[in-house]
């Protein structure tokens, strides 16, 4: 096994010891990404000076004996996340050359834990994207087939752990976009409830959606994760003040008598084969593992795609208002007027993607069509909240696909964007709802591309979907599938 | 054709919070550009605002002295449009859910009462200022200073309930003594402090159907306002009067001129698409907080003014002279409190003290003798130990130099002289000087009196009880 290819537990267990050293596991991960990424393309920027150093900082820090679960751990962060004096682009020519002066609240509690940064992740431009095609600095590679995105809009936040680059990382989910690219890349990814991780310095796509989390090689990792960056901050209004339990600490329990929810209209007949037989697959390891399973429906699922494209753009168009070229970021060269630089500024920094969405948005908010739209998805937003909550009633987690799809080709849909939308069908519901659900490797297609599922907890229900994960992950061998660069 | 003009104002208080409304940065006025700024006020990538709650505790004594209805639930909105100023091209404000409404503000002109409908209260951000003039660095072009992004405004809207510019500036003189008198704003109108919009129309006397409104933005004194209004009012009618429409528009005062100027029409207004800003929680304002912040308010000057009249025996006029601010009323209050009697008092705050004041271009804050040491003095007119006027001498002094007025009276020898026995000593010499005249007042020229009052006063130093001297001399006199 090779340094870089440990979980945090692992490195953490051999940095304990002194086996190695931080700035050795450092240079290996910083060595692999040398090897590897010109193909896979999951970085933006790799930061590998202050690594060494802050890998340096964590070994005298292991020394002096305050080790942390994190101390000294090669991580790397979807470029989404401000990072002090470290150039953060949200993979857009708008913000490519923008060096932000703070750091965002869950690096910085990554980093007061000495976490070291590897360097900064692309994904789609603006987390607008379900297959990382849309990052102003190309897309980035599936590493279990080149050929393949590794999904979106946190591509290189996956296809970094699949290739090995770095031990763990940081990612962004507004409508699916943890999970289904954490599916794509066999690994696991975890999207919490909302208000359960600061936004705090985390670039917005849609407010009232996106969510921090942990992408990561197993369940443990992401539960060590979670609880480092989970809990109350002052900064952001939304993030929730209730105590952080110990997520590695309930790993354990078993599985009987836990009342597993199958929504009906997850399970639909346009699902792929290998998709289903993954699923069919999980469904018999959970219930030999003693979980019950009882058919659920949540009868909304229809108009999620629809209310989402809804919300999140209006969130989008008045979110992305603030890069107008006056006092950050790519401002046009010879524009005339306060106009025409406005207009040329947006016009060049922006994506075909991204400018589609602040159109739908603003569109949806605009006067004359607001209630039609803005009011009616919120109204819609609320039946599906709903739905979810009266399963919850009657089971304590629910099992779903993460993707309709293993990871599609590269190009295959980008000129239709409706299709590509439709790949985030079975993740949008968990965010309009605002609950929790993570994806773990669960399978494998017949063409060797990996299969997650999904496990959807109740609101602040972590601990429950983190154990159901873990029960299925001791049970299984899919988490120890590497892909082959 | 007669008209009738319709006026509602929409008023900007900036609150004198010492932080801002969404951030930690300082409010201060005139400091150097930039230089009281964060990530969040700057509109950075990844910021978010947190709410101040001290602007809430003020937006609720607001409510609460124009007595509004305060929402247990309001609900910030964002209002989009681009502007270099602008810095997250949205301001935070409030949209259908302010935090008040309903409430009213009573007016009187030419003694005429009436009451004006206050529409609602709202809390938002101001935006920054952008700066034209030659900046160091920048040469020619336009600068952007962020200061004063994020600072705390009310925005307070009144009903159309107005109809001329002398109830609309009766309107703003009490909105704005209250809003001074609440102590969440300085009331500075040059500074921006407090501004105010007014929208006018006019309609054909007796008509119910409001004409077509202008706005008029950048009204920044009282003065104005009147001019403002007057000239819109006589514009429209002139339009009108010439077979012209009014069209619905923004307009620009200027202050140079008196006059205003069309800045933008209906059709380049802005669609602002207001949607609830989901990076701030509603707005929860529970019974209890509105309570302790009912309890922490100081007494309104309309109460004040009831109270001065029933309580204290003060006339109208002295009541509204004396509670026309909160420092003026509170010095008053202060001699009170240590022992003065209301009248007397009232007339020493109004008379020496203002114009020891306006002398010295002083406020009432900065007065050299403290409410305690006026009351001092006037305990000492009071047992007789000093005549008024000496007590005049005695406050020049304790303006001057300071001191206590009994050691002033003291160390100058200025205690007044009721022993009988001297003054008729007195009387008896001045008398004796002046037989021509005693021989005149008991033929019957009263009017002398005046002048052995006077002769008498002189000899003594001023130190002779006035009143003893009269019964007195009026004795002698008649023989």
């Amino acid at each position: 096994m090779e340094l870089f290819d440990l979980t945090i537990h692992e490195l953490h267990a051999k940095l304990k010891t002194k086996e190695i050293s931080s700035v050795e596991a450092t240079k290996a991960c910083l060595q692999r990404i040398e090897a590897t990424d010109e193909r896979v393309n999951a970085f933006i920027t790799v930061t590998a000076d202050s690594a060494l150093q802050a890998a340096a900082a964590a070994d005298s820090r292991i020394a002096r004996g305050e080790m942390d679960l994190l101390t000294g751990i090669p991580l790397a962060l979807k470029d989404i996340f401000l990072t002090k004096g470290i150039r953060t682009t949200c993979a857009s020519k708008i913000l490519a050359d923008f060096t932000p002066p703070y750091d965002a609240t869950s690096w910085g509690r990554l980093q007061q834990r000495g976490a070291v940064l590897l360097g900064k992740l692309n994904q789609d431009e603006f987390a607008m994207g379900s297959s990382c095609e849309s990052s102003a600095f190309g897309a980035t590679r599936n590493p279990w087939n080149l050929e393949c995105i590794p999904g979106g809009s946190s591509g290189g936040s996956a296809a970094a752990i699949a290739a090995q680059q770095a031990i763990a990382t940081l990612g962004t989910d507004t409508g699916g976009s943890i999970r289904q690219p954490a599916s794509h890349c066999g690994c696991v990814g975890l999207k919490p409830t909302y208000g359960r991780v600061s936004r705090y310095g985390v670039i917005a796509y849609a407010s009232s959606l996106d969510q921090v989390g942990p992408m990561t090689r197993d369940v443990r990792d992401a539960a060590i994760m979670l609880g480092a960056i989970a809990g109350h901050d002052p900064l952001d209004s939304t993030s929730v003040d209730c105590a952080v339990p110990d997520y590695t600490a309930g790993l354990q329990g078993d599985l009987k008598g836990v009342k597993i929810g199958l929504p009906k209209e997850y399970y639909i007949d346009g699902l792929d084969p290998d998709v289903k037989s993954a699923m069919d697959r999980a469904i018999a390891t959970y219930r030999a593992l003693g979980a019950e399973f009882v058919d659920i429906s949540l009868p909304n699922t229809d108009y999620a795609v629809a209310c989402y494209y809804l919300i999140a753009t209006a969130e989008a168009s008045s979110n992305l208002a603030r890069y107008d070229g006056v006092r950050f970021g790519h401002r046009a060269a010879d524009a005339k007027s306060l106009a025409e630089m406005y207009r040329q500024t947006r016009a060049e920094g922006f994506g075909t993607e991204v400018k589609r969405r602040i159109m739908i948005g603003t569109y949806a908010l605009s006067s004359g069509y607001y209630d039609a739209y803005y009011i009616k998805a919120q109204k819609v937003r609320t039946l599906i909240m709903q739905d979810f909550l009266k399963a919850f009633e009657s089971v304590d987690v629910i099992l779903t696909p993460v993707a309709p799809t293993p990871a599609f080709k590269v190009g295959e849909k980008t000129a239709d964007p409706l299709q590509m939308y439709l790949s985030d069908i079975f993740t949008i519901p968990v965010n309009l709802a605002g609950t929790c659900a993570m994806s773990i490797p669960a399978g494998s297609s017949a063409a060797g591309l990996p299969i997650g599922l999904q496990l959807i907890g109740k609101p602040f229900g972590e601990a429950e979907i983190i154990r159901a994960a873990y029960a299925f992950e001791q049970a299984t061998e899919w988490h120890r599938q590497k892909a082959q660069l | 054709m007669k008209y009738q003009p319709v006026i509602g104002l929409e008023v900007h208080v900036q609150l004198k919070t010492n932080t801002k409304i969404f951030c930690g940065c300082s409010t201060q006025f005139g400091s150097e550009p930039n230089s009281q700024t964060c990530p969040v006020c700057l509109g950075l990538p990844g910021a978010l605002p947190v709410l101040n709650e001290k602007v809430v505790d003020y937006a609720i004594r607001a409510g609460l002295a124009t007595p509004c209805q305060i929402a247990p639930r309001s609900v910030f909105a964002r209002k989009n449009y681009f502007y270099p100023d602008l810095p997250k091209g949205y301001q935070i404000s409030q949209y259908e859910l302010p935090i008040c409404e309903h409430g009213h503000l009573d007016i009187e002109v030419d003694g005429v009462g009436k009451r004006i409908g206050i529409t609602r209260i709202h809390m938002e951000e101001d935006a920054g200022k952008l700066v034209h003039s030659d900046i160091p660095g920048l040469g020619s072009g336009s600068g952007v200073d962020l200061n004063r992004a994020c600072t705390p405004l009310l925005e307070i809207v009144s009903e159309p309930d107005i109809r001329t510019a002398d109830e609309a500036v009766a309107y703003l003189k009490k909105l704005h003594q209250i809003v001074v008198y609440l102590g969440i704003c300085d009331g500075n109108m040059e500074e921006g402090s407090f501004r105010c919009d007014a929208n006018v129309s006019v309609m054909p006397v007796g008509s119910d159907k409001f004409g077509t409104r202008t706005e008029t933005k950048n009204v920044n004194s009282f003065r104005f306002v009147k001019q403002a209004i007057e000239h819109e009012i006589e514009r429209q009618i002139e339009v009108i009067e010439e077979g012209g429409k009014i069209v619905q528009e923004t307009r620009l005062f200027d202050p140079d001129s008196g006059t205003t100027r069309s800045m933008r029409g209906k059709e380049d207004a802005h669609d602002y698409r207001y949607f609830p800003d989901p990076d701030l929680v509603p707005l929860v304002i529970s019974q209890d907080w509105v309570e302790a912040t009912r309890q922490g308010m100081p007494e309104l000057p309309e109460v004040k003014l009831a109270r001065y009249q029933s309580e204290l025996g003060l006339s109208l006029y002295d009541a509204e002279v004396l509670t026309a601010t909160r420092p003026l009323a509170a010095y008053y209050e202060g001699g009170l409190a240590a022992g003065a009697q209301p009248k007397a008092a009232a007339n020493w705050v109004m008379g020496e003290v203002t114009r020891g004041l306006n002398d010295n271009g002083l406020e009432i804050a900065d007065c050299p003798v403290a409410p305690a040491l006026l009351a001092e003095l006037l305990a000492l007119i009071d047992k007789g130990t000093i005549s008024n006027k000496i007590a005049k001498t005695v406050f020049d002094e304790m303006w001057q130099n300071g001191g206590n007025p009994a050691d002033i009276v003291a160390a100058k020898g200025l205690v007044q002289v009721s022993d009988t026995g001297e003054i008729e000593k007195i009387i008896d010499e001045i008398m004796a000087a002046n037989m021509g005249q005693v021989e005149e007042f008991r033929g019957g020229k009263e009017k002398v009196f005046g002048f052995f009052v006077g002769q008498v006063m002189r000899a003594s130093k001023g130190k002779a009880n006035p009143g003893v001297v009269n019964d007195l001399l009026l004795a002698k006199l008649k023989g």
